[in-house]
């Protein structure tokens, strides 16, 4: 038994999923960049910049539902923004007091948390696309092309092969854990043991994973140094772009580098 | 009747679609010892997963002593049939081996004057008493088994299934453990290669191939069918 679900990649024949993955990894970074540094407030360019992710969702195929509810991903860090609600100075909105706290709500404030919340929804949706349209492996060889540090792009490869590794594990660990917990089924015994008592099986449980995980780094390496392994890492070249692709890589730099200038010029 | 395993007209697919268990039906009667033999990925594994609910969702009827292995009953079940995984990796979870013998009879609720006894006679049943403050995770191969085998005798199970259990021991623990089994007084199913195992310990066989049963029958027949067990990649000591 293995555990297949934590791969965000979906098959498909789509106009995205046939795009070279390097021009793919190279859009969406620009794209993420180019929301990143959009001022605040540019509601223009945000709906422009949301109408660019909805088409490549489209054309991709893989549902616009589908990629809403995995964008929902994002909600946790854009909780992290909410003090900017309270801590930016401008017109106050309305004020809060804990206890004797007050905390005022400024609409400068506001409006930057919604631009950050706007700005990071619609980022976490082209990643979305990428990590859903291109099998892992490539876009390990996109991020190489893209020069990204080699040693960074093999601790990628590395953790995600050895995190469905630590995934089954993890999961058979759980598995012999409910083999093991029955009922007798005679009256007057309460089953389950104590809170704290399934506290202490649920930390030896994962300090025993942690263990193991160690271990079996260590082994890894020890296979790696006897097959040569010597700190450095050795690529095949790539092939060359095709210039198709490459017409796509230039006008979707061009097009997101005019929302950048736009969103500057009329709102920086 | 009491204390036994009843499959019948089972099948199984995993999610991703590969059928593992196809019409099996098979049926134990008290305190017999029954092993499950085949070539790797007949299906034994994902049969054995079935008796006490780890796995389900198929077609087919499950029971054990007497009880459907359905929702309602999985805890009574499980208490009643003792798993041993392959791997003492998987089946040891706690820092200690005092914790992990301790594990089931804790769950089930019993008293610490009981759990205690529990842990010490399971110890004593597989010969490894001075092991109790012992680290599991520093222990030999041989040493891990037998303490896999005592975390299910500390639930007083009526059925010990086991998933190859000579499987990575020298030949001392290897013999070791034979003899352990040959001991315990309860109903048990134990998957298996080792057919000189089987030969010795085991009057009934069962070979599984392709997630059929293929042949069910008394270990001294079943043997001596050269053209049997060659079919199901099957090898004579």
């Amino acid at each position: 038994m293995h555990i297949h679900f934590l791969d965000p990649f979906i098959a498909g024949q789509s106009a995205i999923h046939r795009l070279d993955p390097r021009v793919k990894f190279v859009l969406a970074v620009a794209f993420i960049l180019t929301a990143a540094l959009t001022p605040s407030g540019a509601w223009p360019v945000y709906v422009l910049l949301f109408a660019l992710a909805m088409g490549v969702i489209v054309l991709s195929e893989l549902g616009v539902g589908f990629v809403f509810r995995r964008a929902v991903l994002a909600l946790p860090f854009v909780l992290a923004a909410l003090p900017v609600i309270f801590t930016l100075p401008g017109v106050p909105l309305f004020s809060l007091s804990l206890g004797s706290w007050g905390l005022t709500a400024t609409a400068d404030g506001v409006e930057r948390f919604v631009s950050i919340a706007l700005k990071s929804w619609i980022s976490v949706q082209i990643a979305i696309v990428l990590s859903s349209s291109t099998p892992f492996p490539e876009l390990m060889v996109a991020m190489r092309a893209a020069r990204v540090p080699r040693l960074l792009v093999s601790i990628f490869g590395l953790m995600w092969r050895y995190l469905f590794v630590l995934a089954d594990e993890a999961m058979r660990l759980l598995r012999a854990r409910s083999a093991r917990s029955g009922a007798t089924g005679l009256p007057g015994m309460k089953v389950g043991g104590s809170i704290s008592w399934r506290g202490r099986v649920a930390g030896g449980m994962a300090g025993n994973l942690f263990l193991r995980a160690i271990e079996r780094s260590d082994r890894i390496y020890v296979a790696m140094l006897s097959r040569g392994y010597d700190g450095e890492v050795r690529d095949l070249p790539l092939p060359p772009l095709r210039a198709l692709h490459w017409l796509v890589l230039i006008c979707g730099v061009a097009l997101l580098g005019m929302l950048a200038i736009f969103g500057f010029l009329f709102y920086g | 009747m009491h204390h036994e395993i009843e499959v019948s007209g089972l099948s199984f697919a995993y999610p991703d679609g590969h059928v593992a268990l196809r019409n099996v039906s098979l049926h134990i009667t008290p305190c017999e010892k029954v092993a499950l033999v085949g070539p790797n990925g007949a299906g034994k594994s994902t049969l054995i997963l079935h008796l006490n609910g780890i796995l389900n969702g198929g077609s087919g009827t499950v029971s054990v002593c007497g009880l459907e292995v359905k929702k309602e009953n999985l805890a009574r079940v499980r208490a009643m049939v003792g798993l041993v995984f392959q791997s003492p990796d998987d089946q040891l979870f706690s820092p200690t081996v005092y914790d992990d013998v301790a594990y089931g009879p804790i769950y089930q609720g019993l008293s610490a004057a009981e759990v205690d006894g529990r842990v010490r006679e399971a110890l004593q049943a597989v010969r490894m008493s001075n092991y109790a403050r012992r680290v599991s995770h520093h222990l030999s191969m041989g040493e891990k088994k037998r303490i896999a085998i005592a975390t299910v005798l500390s639930m007083k199970p009526e059925i010990l299934v086991l998933d190859e259990p000579t499987a990575g021991l020298d030949p001392r623990a290897r013999r070791d453990l034979i003899k352990l089994l040959d001991d315990l007084p309860i109903t048990m199913l134990v998957s298996t290669h080792d057919l000189r195992m089987v030969q010795e310990l085991f009057p009934r066989m069962v070979i599984m191939d392709e997630g059929r049963i293929v042949a069910d029958g008394e270990t001294a027949v079943l043997l001596k069918d050269q053209a049997l067990l060659e079919a199901h990649g099957l090898e004579l000591p």
